[in-house]
């Protein structure tokens, strides 16, 4: 297989608000519709160039699209924990970004801290157009109910630095303050990000440099952390191909400084379909080649009564990288009305480092 | 189990021979659970529209963020709050007219509303694509799509707007509900941004700030289970109905008490062969309770049924009642669920065994060699007497510390309670000391004898006669309520609906009109504009009415009580008037300073006059109509009254009718108002008086098997008289004349007891359950005719026993002093 297909990943998540609201019973499939027609939304095509801050703003015309960070972190004593902040946009019908009730835009926002003993998570929910929830693109500034991503002073559209984000649940808290030098890493062809040979693809950029501080609040016990966040910003109009099941997606923070985003769609047919993006410490992005990526589950854990494979052996044979990853926390579900795996990891071998791991359809 | 079965044979064999006692007990028990189940028919009924009208829209069950001082608060509180980490949700609300006929309009926003709060999970999918999407929908309930006269899909139109979203069906939607998407409401109430109130999700999700931190003092919290509006408004109407059925649930208890006495009584002697027989203590008392438990079931399903057809036949006025007082939808068809027919079979069980406690216990420990003891227990009877005076006397007290600190309807309900358990318990007591009086200044052998065999027989009869007492105080006590409404309605109706024709212009453009073409008409006397708008003080709402300076109002408007100049301190604008239900929920008095919070400001008025405003459950604050439009100057000036020459309404209608399209929610005439009030009012208590009547028929049946169950048991003390040469004759007259005695003075004592009932009726429990008081007034007539209903049903209930005893065979009586007893 070759291409480049990162849109898999929380395109499913995003494409699954609807779902998730069906499923509560609350909204429909009517705005969702992702069982096929892309009819009025605009198509993803090779060859546009990303601009910013422009692009750091929602794209109404593509139905959907989110904004996303996941921070590995440390408090003074060397503990590990993790962290997600997750905003999704989906679009009911093309260009519904009217002001007022008549907006067809719907929000959610997944937000979670992770450590080796407890996985607190929440989700938002909001209608577009009246103010519960939003993007505006310069000075970014992100947010549904009381959470939000917020650019800071003074602020560098095309680094996305400095930036913050805050969350609060019914047993959490989260607040960090990122920045960094190294410019946005724009993936696959300058943003233009090929899922499939019939066409699927999305707009996709990333910063995988951010350093972080700040800090996490659990059951009413606040720690100070610091450590690694990985932003990631895609948005597109179509959805997965109905015959993949699920996925398991990583980004991987190396000791050296590179940076590794990888994962692989699951089929229907029990095939594989890998693809991943290697990431050198000044933001040079090459796309791995498909057929040099082996991902295999070496251990399985009992999460939410299901069977998910927690800890993997992951090597890229042309870069040499051949490691076991293990997370933090085996019981990183989210429960959200769309369930899924999502946790931070530490990995050992030919490398080491921590990272992110995210698995869906178990 | 098949000794218990012969058991069982020997003791049924007992109905046999006695079919009318059979009779007697399952009346008793089936119109015990006939009036109580009835009447839990309809409460269950009206809770159950309530409960789909709170499902719509969260109200009562979900706490809730409303404007303090208005109707209405900016949405933009809404966006405010959930950036604070509050977890609300929005809703619109307002009134709009479909095909003449009105409607609530509620507009929700379905993706942040509360889980518990709505039935939209109920929802099929394909309707939440719809209600979601650009197009939308209108869910409605299954009687409003039937009132609308319309199919799902259809579109329903605003009278004088634009149309609804296509209907759909959700079964759980209260009647008179449409239920649309947030965006469609605000652009059909004409409210762009504005949003009625906020839910409040129970969910926790972390730390928010202070409601004042990010709305300072303008919203108010109401807190979910603090029964609002429909709850606490109707709560009291059916507090009343739960205590009529209540009270005849206990009078047929005690005709179940009677019968099952005498049924116990002349089982006696079988006792106790079938304890010789060897049957055990225990298994006979289970036998008994066996027998008891299905003779309870069969007259309870007999029960329920009845009580299935008191509800339908009462639920057009219960439903009529409920709407015209405080706008509660209550669906014409009766809908019931297992939970009722069980609860109703529960209560026969329960109810037969509480009345046949006293005989089972005694059955229980019945000695086998037991012998009678007629004599001996004329002194239990004194000892009872005593103990029951005692009793009487520490509830008198009870209920009189009650009614000095009490302060609710409960309150009201429990001193009701309480003074008339006291009579009923010391009724016995007064009926003993006056017997005994009696006995005592009698000469004569048979008037002595007269006088101690009716103390011995009042034991036997005091169940019966404190039912009788009962039911009469209940009914002299509703019905002096009634009348005294319905004279005091009357008057203040023809006050209050003061100008001869009552119009209200689609707009004010029209109204404009209108007014220049009435001044060209010779018959119109006076033209009177009346607007009103809609405010919220301490989150209750509450309508302003401008009415113009006139004689019509100066003279006719009905005052409780007013300053000296009161019109011309309302005239200066200085001074407003205030209905009385709004002056008790804002304890105001005369004089007392009052914050309304006018469109262009809080506006300080001094209260003047304080007028009864029967039947509004809004409170009403009454102004000058300057002063309520230069404070309110968007105000719709749409609503007039006209003085008419009263031989002219019915053309001056007719043409107004015809030029300006006004149907007759627009344009009515003070006759037919006024007989629309009053039918509303009538209704109001037609409910309570057919329960009323329901109830006297109850007691006559308890005071008729009360005797039937005596005049058996009474051979052995007429016996010797009649073997000293008394004629049966004779005998029969002393009956009745002892009977017809006893219960004169009963009656007699319900008089003033009934009146109590209506002051505490009409002083305390009115006045919480409305928020309104009536002037009592005491109709004598009213009282003589209860009287006699009272005595003729004593009579019909005396003649029987009575007609009996004269047609016994001598041979009978003879047997007596034969018979072993």
């Amino acid at each position: 297989m070759s291409g480049d297909g990162n849109i898999g990943r929380r395109a499913f998540v995003a494409a699954s608000v609807l779902a998730m609201i069906r499923a509560r019973g609350a909204v429909a499939q009517g705005f969702a519709g992702l069982g096929g027609e892309t009819q009025g939304f605009a198509p993803v095509m090779r060859g546009l160039s990303m601009e910013f801050p422009r692009d750091h703003g929602a794209h109404p015309d593509l139905r959907i699209e989110w904004w996303y960070l996941t921070a590995n972190l440390q408090d003074s004593r060397g503990v590990h924990y993790g962290a997600q902040w997750t905003l999704f946009r989906q679009a009911m019908v093309p260009g519904a970004s009217d002001s007022g009730w008549g907006n067809r835009q719907l929000w959610m926002g997944h937000a979670a801290v992770t450590s080796a003993v407890s996985h607190k998570f929440a989700e938002r929910l909001a209608r577009g157009g009246v103010g519960q929830a939003g993007v505006e693109a310069n000075p970014l500034h992100a947010w549904i109910d009381s959470w939000e991503m917020r650019a800071g002073e003074p602020f560098s559209p095309t680094n996305v630095s400095p930036l913050s984000v805050s969350a609060i649940g019914a047993d959490f808290e989260l607040s960090l303050q990122m920045s960094c030098d190294q410019p946005l890493v724009l993936q696959g062809d300058a943003g233009y990000s090929q899922k499939s040979e019939r066409g699927q693809a999305s707009y996709y950029f990333s910063q995988p440099f951010f350093s972080a501080t700040g800090t996490i609040t659990i059951d009413g016990n606040s720690v100070d952390v610091t450590g690694k966040a990985w932003m990631d910003r895609e948005w597109s109009s179509q959805p997965l191909a109905s015959d993949q099941t699920g996925w398991d997606w990583l980004s991987l923070h190396l000791d050296s400084g590179e940076k590794v985003m990888l994962f692989r769609l699951r089929q229907k047919d029990g095939g594989n379909y890998f693809a991943g993006n290697w990431i050198t410490s000044d933001g040079r992005s090459s796309q791995l080649s498909s057929d040099m990526i082996a991902m295999t589950p070496t251990d399985y854990s009992d999460v939410a009564g299901r069977k998910v494979p927690t800890s993997w052996s992951i090597a890229v044979a042309d870069r040499n990288l051949k490691i076991d990853t293990v997370p933090l926390n085996r019981n990183s579900w989210m429960g959200t009305r769309f369930a899924y795996w999502e946790g931070p990891i530490t990995f050992r071998g030919s490398h080491t480092g921590v990272g992110y791991l995210e698995m869906t359809g178990y | 189990m098949r000794r218990h079965l012969w058991v069982l044979v020997a003791l049924l064999s007992h109905w046999r021979r006695h079919r009318t006692q059979l009779a007697t007990l399952l009346i008793g028990l089936m119109s015990a659970t006939a009036l109580w189940s009835g009447v839990q028919a309809l409460n269950q009924q009206a809770r159950n529209s309530y409960d789909r009208a709170a499902a719509a829209f969260g109200g009562g069950k979900t706490a809730m963020l409303v404007g303090r001082n208005s109707p209405s608060i900016s949405q933009q509180f809404f966006v405010d709050l959930r950036r604070a980490n509050w977890p609300v949700s929005p809703v619109v609300e307002g009134r709009v007219r479909v095909g003449g006929r009105s409607y609530r309009l509620i507009g929700i926003e379905p993706v942040t509303l509360p889980d518990g709060a709505s039935a939209m999970s109920k929802m099929g999918q394909a309707q939440l694509e719809k209600f979601f999407s650009s197009s939308g929908l209108t869910f409605v309930g299954p009687e409003t799509l039937a009132d609308l006269k319309m199919k799902e899909g259809e579109l329903p139109s605003v009278d004088g707007g634009r149309p609804l979203p296509p209907l759909a069906l959700q079964d759980q939607l209260a009647p008179g509900v449409l239920l649309v998407d947030i965006g469609t409401a605000q652009s059909i109430l004409s409210m762009p941004g504005q949003i009625s109130r906020l839910l409040i999700s129970d969910q926790n999700v972390g730390r928010r700030k202070a409601l004042e931190e990010v709305a300072g003092d303008r919203l108010l919290r109401v807190e979910a289970g603090e029964p609002s509006d429909l709850d606490r408004l109707t709560s009291s109407f059916h507090l009343n109905l739960t205590a009529f059925g209540l009270l005849s649930f206990f009078v047929g208890l005690f005709i179940v008490h009677s019968a099952i006495g005498l049924a116990f009584e002349q089982r006696l002697s079988m006792f106790r062969t079938l304890r010789a027989c060897g049957v055990s203590s225990k298994s006979l008392t289970a036998v008994l309770v066996a027998e008891l438990v299905t003779l309870a079931m069969v007259s309870g399903i007999a029960g329920l049924a009845c009580g299935y057809f008191i509800a339908s036949f009462l639920l057009p006025d219960v439903s009529a009642s409920l709407r015209g007082l405080y706008g509660a939808q209550i669906p014409g068809q009766l809908s019931l669920n297992t939970q009722w027919w069980i609860a109703g079979l529960a209560m026969s069980i329960l109810g037969a065994l509480l009345a046949a406690a006293n005989g089972l216990v005694r059955i229980y420990r019945l000695p086998v060699l037991a012998a009678a003891q007629p004599y001996a227990w004329q002194q239990t009877q004194q000892r009872w007497l005593k103990r029951q005076g005692a009793v009487a006397l520490f509830v008198a007290v009870a209920s009189a510390i009650v009614v000095y600190v009490g302060d609710s309807l409960l309150w009201g309900f429990v001193f009701l309670a309480g003074i008339l358990l006291t009579a009923a318990l010391a009724l016995p007591v007064i009926l003993g000391i006056v017997l005994w009086l009696g006995q005592r200044g009698a000469k004569r052998p048979l008037a002595k004898w007269f006088w101690a065999d009716s103390r011995q027989q009042l034991s036997g009869l005091s169940l019966a006669l404190m039912a009788l007492l009962l039911a009469l105080a209940v009914n002299v006590g509703v019905g002096t309520m009634v009348a005294s409404f319905s004279k005091t309605f009357t008057r203040w109706l023809d006050d209050r609906l003061a100008a001869e024709v009552y119009l209200n212009a689609t707009s004010t453009k029209q109204a404009g009109e209108i007014v220049a073409w009435l001044r060209q008409r010779p018959e119109v006397d006076a033209i009177l504009a009346a607007w009103r708008t809609d405010v919220t003080m301490d989150g209750l709402p509450v309508e302003v009415l401008g009415f113009a300076d006139h004689a019509t109002y100066r003279e006719r408007w009905p005052l409780l009580e007013f300053q000296p100049n009161v019109w011309g301190k309302v005239r200066s604008g200085t001074g407003a008037l205030f209905s009385e239900q709004l002056s008790r929920r804002l304890k105001l008095r005369l004089g007392d300073r009052v914050t309304i919070p006018a469109a262009k400001g809080a506006w300080d008025v001094e209260v003047v006059g304080i007028y009864p405003d029967y039947g509004n459950p809004k409170g009403q604050i009454g102004i000058d109509i300057d002063a309520l439009s230069s404070r309110w100057p968007d105000i719709d000036r749409t609503r007039f009254g006209l003085r008419v020459a009263p031989e002219r309404v019915a053309d001056l209608v007719a043409a107004l009718r015809e030029r300006f399209a006004l149907d007759s929610s627009r344009l009515v005439d003070q006759a037919s108002l006024k007989a629309e009030s009053m039918r509303i009012f009538k209704r109001t208590f037609s409910v309570t008086s057919t329960l009323n009547a329901f109830t006297l028929g109850v007691a006559g049946i308890a005071l008729l098997t009360s005797l039937l169950t005596l005049a058996n048991s009474r051979l052995p003390q007429l016996a010797p008289l009649w073997a000293l040469g008394i004629t049966r004759r004779r005998l029969a007259f002393i009956e009745l004349l002892k009977t017809m005695s006893v219960a004169f003075l009963t009656a007699l004592l319900a008089m003033p007891l009934g009146l109590l009932v209506a002051w505490c009726l009409v002083a305390v429990v009115n006045v919480k359950a409305f928020g309104w008081r009536l002037p009592l007034y005491v109709f004598p007539v009213q009282l003589v005719e209860l009287l006699t209903v009272a005595m003729l049903a004593a009579i019909v209930a005396t003649l029987i026993p009575v007609w009996k005893l004269l047609r016994l065979q001598p041979a009978s009586l003879a047997k007596i002093f034969a018979n072993e007893r």
